[in-house]
């Protein structure tokens, strides 16, 4: 299987919609569909693949890693490619009836297919400097993105997104330097290995902070997020999905795990920043969310407060830790995504996102209205939906490491984050019909199917941990759990 | 040592003009010059005394040469940075068009 496929086929979608979308009618959605699907079905094939060969590393123009660039497939990489692609299928779905209302429909999928290579370019590479340059195409597509409506608001808080994003980018810039320039090298690793021969800790450090400063940015961190509740209610509902579905997991979370992991190696220091910063941004989030009346705000501050368990989960370093972490990674990003169609949906029908002025929408639409019930359930940690397993994961998980604090605060933040959606639902969903909203329809198939297979994936997704799925989350926790060991593993593969 | 105490003086010129100024262009530059900072350090990473180009030339032998790597880095590095200057102020021009100012304390209609 040859890896750069992954990068390829978005790249190519998006050269070839940019070069048809404006003079054939339905190219543009035809091709994003057929490109998402197909990366879909690959990543879902790399599954097969990495279980039967192990890892898998690529040489790129044919040149030996420590000099040429590598593209490494191993549990953690596998994990995050179904996540990202799975995603964006049922989001491309979505988009061909959502983003009519948009004129130029065509440069959407141009910059949404480079907004996925970008993700799956960070999350296949083996090479520090080409992570740099997938993280700047990525986050420069969802700068356009974000304005893509070009209202006040959307430039406004676009601005603020690439200002922040830019500095962000910098501070990783940096860090790779002076990795360089200590290391000789640009490989992840090699870099480990140079650096298991005895690095000053000083620069170990150093440099961890600017990572943590620039990856922390970009998974919206609490000292790191204020952009965050601005960028992501402005952009249009797809995006809105992907950017807090998978693009700050992917570009963030994963980043900063991999190069802590598994280039720098855990250690007691990092591990009890990662778990301090997960627990603030789990209650700064929550807090903050639970006051908001805009629909896709509060969304997009539970999104701070579900990273926070996610990084508290990585941050607890153990087994059981890392695999709630993962775990509540790719159920957030299914919930999550699900959230933001639906508050589109709601958007598309009543054109409104001010929760005081809808009110009994589960009359005039049904599907939203259940699917909608269903992600809320989800996300609060309510038992048969996927939420539940992955925050009960990360509370055993503190719990046995001795860290009573963080597993309390992480069931309070549950229990707000319940409120909070309990206020959802009663304010638009239930509840006497709004007269405003009496001539209101259910919005066509496609969103409507887009919705339905991400609810059915909440309700099936607590099955991930039954022994006979658990490989394909395992096989991530084992890359994670290897630490230095992945650079064996990576030159193990070459040969 | 002092070109590096420079770098660090150049990027934080940088960091000042985005964090304090109130004119949009003006951050704009700003990111402009913390990105050359960076860049400048990356150039210097590869720098040894007295080294010459890293060009390789049939009849020479090349005894001390600069490290390319970082060059060829740093290019890339300045194409991006291109590519967000060139979207933030197209970014910035259309918010003059909406909001009539480049003040960014009067451009706040995003709260909560």
């Amino acid at each position: 299987m040859t890896l750069p496929i992954f990068v390829i086929i978005p790249l190519g979608a998006a050269f070839l919609i940019s070069l048809l979308g404006k003079r054939v009618k339905y190219v543009a959605d035809i091709l994003a569909n057929l490109g998402a699907l197909s990366l879909f079905t690959f990543s879902l094939y790399s599954i097969v693949s990495i279980s039967t060969k192990g890892v898998i590393v690529y040489k790129m123009g044919g040149w030996m890693p420590p000099i040429g660039i590598a593209m490494v497939l191993d549990g953690l990489t596998v994990f995050m490619l179904v996540t990202v692609n799975l995603v964006s299928l049922v989001v491309t779905l979505y988009s061909v009836n959502y983003m009519q209302k948009y004129t130029d429909k065509w440069k959407f999928y141009t910059l949404f297919m480079l907004m996925l290579a970008g993700m799956n370019g960070v999350v296949i590479t083996g090479d520090l400097f080409n992570l740099f340059v997938f993280l700047e195409i990525a986050s420069i597509a969802s700068y356009a993105l974000v304005a893509f409506g070009t209202e006040a608001e959307e430039l406004e808080a676009s601005f603020k997104y690439a200002v922040m994003g830019s500095v962000a980018s910098t501070f990783v810039l940096l860090g790779i330097a002076i990795l360089y320039s200590y290391t000789s090298t640009l490989n992840m690793a090699d870099m480990s290995l140079t650096l298991s021969r005895g690095a000053s800790g000083y620069l170990v450090n150093f440099v961890a902070v600017l990572f943590l400063m620039g990856f922390g940015l970009k998974a919206a961190l609490v000292p790191f997020h204020a952009w965050l509740p601005d960028a992501h209610p402005s952009a249009p509902a797809p995006i809105s999905a992907m950017l807090s579905g998978v693009l700050i997991k992917s570009l963030g979370v994963y980043a900063l795990a991999r190069v802590l992991y598994n280039v720098f190696g855990m250690n007691i220091v990092f591990s009890n920043i990662l778990m301090f910063l997960g627990a603030l941004s789990m209650m700064v989030g929550v807090l903050l969310a639970i006051a908001q009346f805009d629909l896709k705000r509060l969304l997009a501050y539970h999104s701070i407060s579900q990273i926070g368990y996610v990084v508290l989960g990585l941050g607890l370093g153990t087994p059981l830790g890392i695999l709630g972490g993962l775990f509540h990674l790719f159920n957030h990003s299914i919930f999550k995504s699900l959230l933001f169609l639906n508050s589109g949906a709601v958007e598309y029908a009543a054109g409104t996102r001010d929760l005081n002025s809808m009110g009994g929408l589960n009359q005039k639409m049904p599907v939203t209205g259940a699917t909608s019930f269903i992600a809320s359930m989800a996300i609060a940690g309510i038992p048969p939906f996927n939420g539940f397993f992955s925050k009960l994961i990360i509370i055993f998980a503190a719990a046995e490491a001795g860290r009573m604090g963080y597993a309390f605060s992480a069931v309070v933040a549950s229990i707000l984050t319940l409120a909070s959606f309990m206020k959802v639902q009663k304010l638009a969903f239930f509840g006497t019909l709004n007269e405003s909203l009496e001539k209101i329809k259910e919005v066509p198939l496609l969103m409507r199917l887009s919705m339905i297979i991400l609810a059915l994936i909440c309700v099936a997704g607590g099955l991930l941990i039954v022994p006979f799925f658990r490989t394909f989350l395992q096989s991530a926790v084992d890359t994670l759990l290897s630490g230095k060991s992945y650079a064996d593993a990576v030159f193990g593969a070459i040969k | 040592m002092s070109v590096y105490i420079l770098c660090l003086v150049l990027f934080c010129v940088g960091l000042h003009c985005v964090l304090r100024k109130r004119n949009i262009i003006k951050i704009i530059i700003g990111l402009g010059i913390i990105e050359y900072a960076v860049n400048l350090f990356f150039v210097l990473t590869g720098y040894r005394a007295q080294g010459r180009a890293p060009i390789l030339a049939r009849d020479q032998e090349i005894l001390n040469m600069v490290d390319p790597l970082p060059q060829a880095l740093v290019l890339t590095s300045i194409v991006i940075g291109l590519a967000v200057t060139a979207l933030i102020v197209a970014i910035a021009i259309r918010i003059y068009e909406k909001y009539g100012t480049f003040d960014i304390t009067q451009i706040r209609r995003l709260r909560g």
